[in-house]
C-alpha cells in the first residue's frame, strides 16, 4: 500500500475580490520509501500542496478530496490526531531556515521539543536523542548548547532537519530545503537528505523550481503548472526526455555546464506564469506554449499516458499514444 | 540574437580594457578584527565583455562589485575606468555612475513600491538633469523589452510579474546609458522559466548596445550561459580564470574543480567540509589549503608540494585574459 495518497485535491483561497483555485484536483501516489519531488514556478501551488498534506494552511483555504496518510485521511483527522501525526508521522522542512528557529532559544532544547511535546521521551532522554540527531546530520553535540545565530545558514538548515527526523516520521516534506544556500553547503544539504531517505527507510516530497537538483535526490517527478500537475514520471526521463513543453522548458531553464547547446544561448519561456484568478482557458499552458495547435485554448486537458509509468497533460501526447 | 555570439568575435585577447581592479584590497572591521573581504584582485573587463565573477557567499564577491562601483572605497589599490584612476569626490563619482550601473539581485527589493514604472527608470535621468525624460524612459523601457513603453509608464511593482520588475531594474540602469552593467545575482530570485529570458536580454544588450558586464553569481550554469570569461573567487583572491570554454570544461584550480564536481549529475561529487572559512582568519600558505581535496587526498604529497602548499602563499594573479590559476599543484603540470 502507499503510505501518503492524494486524490483529487483541491485548494481554493477566499480572498476579498472572490476565490482564487491554488490546486486544482491532484491525484499522487507515493510508496514507502520512496522519494517524490514536486516542480513548478512561484504560483504553481506546489508549496500549497505541501502544506495541505498536514493541513498547514491558513484558515481561509479550502481543501477537497482526499490525503491519505497510511490509509488514514488526513482532511477528516480529528485535531487531536491531527497533532500526534504532524512530527511523528510526517514532518515538514520548510525553505529558509533562519526563519524557522527561535533565536533566543538553543537549539538543542527546541530539537527535543516535538520529543517532549509528544511524550516520546524525558528530558534526560531527551537529551541523548539529540546529540543523536545532531551526529546524523553531521553537526558536533555541543552545538546543542548553541543559539541559532552562532550558526551559518547550512548548519541551521541541518537543525531543522535533525528536528524533523526527531521523532522518526515515516514521512519527510522538504519545500525548498536548500534554495537560500550556497552550492558547496546545498550539495552537503542534498547528500545528507539522500543518506538518510536512503538508509532510515524514510519517504520524502521534496518540493523545489530546480528540476536539476530534484532528478538528483528522487526517483519520481511530478510537474506542476497552474495548480494540476501536467507531467508525472520516473525523474531520469522526465528531466532528459520531458514529453510536456513546460516541463521540457524547466529542464532547459538549468543548463548543462559543457553543453555545447545552451553556451551562449540561455533558454526561457514567453510570457509569465498565469494569474490563478484569470486562468486561461482549456490548457492553461496554452498562451505561453511554443507547440500550441489550435484545440488548446478549449481542450480539457487530463493525464494522458506517455509510456511506461509516465503521464503528461498534453494534446500531443494524447495524439502520440 | 545568440546566434552572432560566437566566441571568435568576441576574441578576448583583442578587447580594450574598459573597467580594472589593480591590486585592489579592501578592510572591515569586524568585532575588532580585521576582515580582508577583496584581499589582492586583478580583474579586467574588456569593452563589450561579459565576465561572471563566481564564488560562494563570504568570499568576497560582492564586495569587489561594490568597490567596482565605487560604492565603497579600497583600502589600497586601484580602480580604473577608461585607463583613468577613480576619484572619490562626489562630482567625478556621479559622472563615473552614468557610465558604470548597478542592477540588484531582488526586483521586488530595489523598486519602491509606491513608485510607477515611469517614475523608478525616470530617477536615474533626472539626478543627472537628462533632457527629453520621457523619450529617454521610453527607449529604456524597450530596450529592457516592456514593449509598448507607455502601456508600463503609469503601473506599478505588484502589477507587474518578476520577470517584467526585473526588466523594470534593467531599464533604469539603460535609461543613463552606461556602458558598463554590474549586475549582483540578477535572476537568483526570479523562476526558472523567467530566467532564461533576462539573461537573454543581457545577451542582447550586449550585442545591440556593445555593453560590458560583470555578473556576480553563484551559479556556474549561469556563466556558461551568457559569460566570454569567468573568474572565480575564494577567500578574497580570484584563484583561477580565464575562457568560461575553458575554465569550465577542464577546471585546473581544485576549487574551481569542486564547486563544478557538486553541480547535479557530475559523475564524481567533492563535497568540500565547512563552511568558507574565515575572512578575519585568512590561513597562511594557499588560502585553500585547509579544506583542499588534494591536499586532503595525499596527491600534493605525492607530488612533493604539500608542504609549499601549507606555508608558501600564492602569487596574486594577473588581469591577464588567458587561462590561469592560482595553485602550487596545478603548477606543476602546466
Amino acid at each position: 500500500m502507499s503510505l501518503l495518497e492524494l486524490d483529487d485535491v483541491s485548494v481554493t483561497y477566499r480572498i476579498a475580490s472572490g476565490e482564487v483555485p491554488a490546486v486544482r484536483g491532484v491525484s499522487l501516489k507515493l510508496a514507502a520509501g520512496a522519494a517524490l519531488g514536486v516542480a513548478g514556478e512561484s504560483g504553481s501551488g506546489k508549496s500549497t500542496l505541501a502544506m495541505s498534506l498536514l493541513r498547514l494552511l491558513p484558515a481561509d483555504a479550502r481543501v477537497t478530496g482526499k490525503i491519505l496518510l497510511d490509509g488514514e485521511d488526513v482532511l477528516t483527522m480529528k485535531w487531536g490526531r491531527l497533532r500526534a501525526v504532524r512530527w511523528a508521522e510526517a514532518s515538514i522542512v520548510f525553505q529558509g531556515a533562519q526563519h524557522g528557529l527561535n533565536p533566543v532559544r538553543r537549539i538543542g532544547d527546541q530539537i527535543a521539543e516535538p520529543l517532549l511535546v509528544h511524550g516520546l521521551a524525558k528530558p534526560e532522554g531527551a537529551r541523548k536523542r539529540v546529540a543523536e540527531l545532531l551526529d546524523q546530520v553531521g553537526l558536533p553535540s555541543w552545538r546543542a548548547r548553541s543559539y541559532p545565530h552562532e550558526l551559518s545558514g547550512g548548519q541551521r538548515q541541518r537543525v531543522m532537519i535533525a528536528m524533523a527526523l526527531a521523532c522518526e516520521p515515516r514521512l519527510i516534506i522538504a519545500d525548498e530545503p536548500t534554495t537560500a544556500l550556497d552550492v558547496m553547503v546545498q550539495a552537503q544539504v542534498l547528500t545528507l537528505i539522500k543518506e538518510l531517505v536512503a538508509s532510515q527507510d524514510i519517504s520524502l516530497i521534496m518540493i523545489s523550481h530546480d528540476l536539476s537538483v530534484l532528478a538528483d535526490v528522487c526517483g519520481q517527478l511530478a510537474v506542476m503548472y497552474a495548480g494540476r500537475i501536467v507531467e508525472n514520471g520516473p525523474s531520469h526521463e522526465v528531466f532528459h526526455d520531458a514529453r510536456h513543453p513546460y516541463s521540457k522548458a524547466l529542464a532547459a531553464a538549468f543548463p548543462t555546464v559543457g553543453d555545447p547547446v545552451s553556451r551562449m544561448a540561455p533558454k526561457g519561456l514567453g510570457g509569465d506564469p498565469p494569474d490563478p484568478m484569470r486562468l486561461p482557458g482549456g490548457c492553461s499552458f496554452h498562451p505561453r506554449c511554443p507547440v500550441a495547435v489550435e484545440a488548446c485554448p478549449t481542450l480539457d486537458v487530463e493525464l494522458w499516458s506517455a509510456g511506461a509509468g509516465r503521464t503528461a497533460a498534453c494534446v500531443h501526447v494524447k495524439e502520440a499514444s | 540574437m545568440t546566434e552572432t555570439e560566437t566566441p571568435v568575435e568576441h576574441a578576448a585577447a583583442t578587447r580594450t580594457t574598459l573597467l580594472e581592479a589593480q591590486d585592489l584590497h579592501v578592510d572591515f572591521a569586524s568585532r575588532g578584527r580585521r576582515a580582508r573581504a577583496v584581499d589582492g584582485v586583478n580583474l579586467a573587463i574588456g569593452e563589450g565583455e561579459i565576465v561572471a565573477l563566481v564564488g560562494e557567499s563570504g568570499c568576497g564577491k560582492t564586495t569587489l562589485a561594490r568597490t567596482l562601483l565605487g560604492l565603497e572605497r579600497p583600502s589600497s589599490g586601484t580602480v580604473r575606468y577608461g585607463g583613468a584612476p577613480l576619484s572619490y569626490d562626489s562630482r567625478s563619482l556621479k559622472a563615473y555612475r552614468r557610465e558604470v550601473q548597478l542592477v540588484l539581485q531582488d526586483p521586488t527589493g530595489s523598486l519602491n513600491p509606491r513608485h510607477t514604472v515611469y517614475e523608478a527608470v525616470a530617477e536615474g535621468p533626472r539626478i543627472h538633469g537628462l533632457p527629453d525624460e520621457e523619450k529617454v524612459v521610453a527607449d529604456a523601457l524597450s530596450r529592457a523589452g516592456l514593449r509598448p513603453p507607455e502601456r508600463f509608464f503609469l503601473r506599478y511593482p505588484h502589477e507587474l510579474s518578476g520577470g517584467q520588475r526585473q526588466r523594470v531594474v534593467i531599464a533604469g540602469a539603460l535609461a543613463l546609458n552606461p556602458r558598463v552593467l554590474v549586475a549582483d545575482e540578477p535572476v537568483a530570485s526570479l523562476d526558472a522559466s523567467v530566467r532564461g529570458e533576462i539573461l537573454a536580454l543581457m545577451l542582447k544588450l550586449r550585442a545591440d548596445l556593445g555593453l560590458s558586464a560583470l555578473v556576480v553569481t553563484h551559479d556556474l550554469g549561469l556563466a556558461w550561459n551568457i559569460a566570454d570569461r569567468v573568474a572565480v573567487m575564494y577567500l578574497g583572491r580570484i584563484v583561477e580564470s580565464g575562457p568560461v570554454e575553458q575554465v569550465l570544461t577542464a577546471p585546473r584550480h581544485p576549487y574551481t574543480q569542486a564547486l563544478m564536481s557538486v553541480l547535479p549529475e557530475s559523475p564524481e561529487r567533492v563535497i568540500l567540509t565547512g563552511e568558507p572559512p574565515d575572512p578575519t582568519r585568512i590561513p597562511g600558505g594557499c588560502r585553500f589549503h585547509a579544506r583542499c581535496q588534494v591536499l586532503a587526498s595525499g596527491r600534493a604529497e605525492e607530488a612533493g608540494v604539500a608542504a609549499r602548499c601549507r606555508t608558501e602563499p600564492l602569487e596574486i594573479l594577473p588581469a591577464v585574459p588567458t587561462a590561469q590559476e592560482a595553485c602550487h599543484y596545478a603548477a606543476l603540470n602546466p
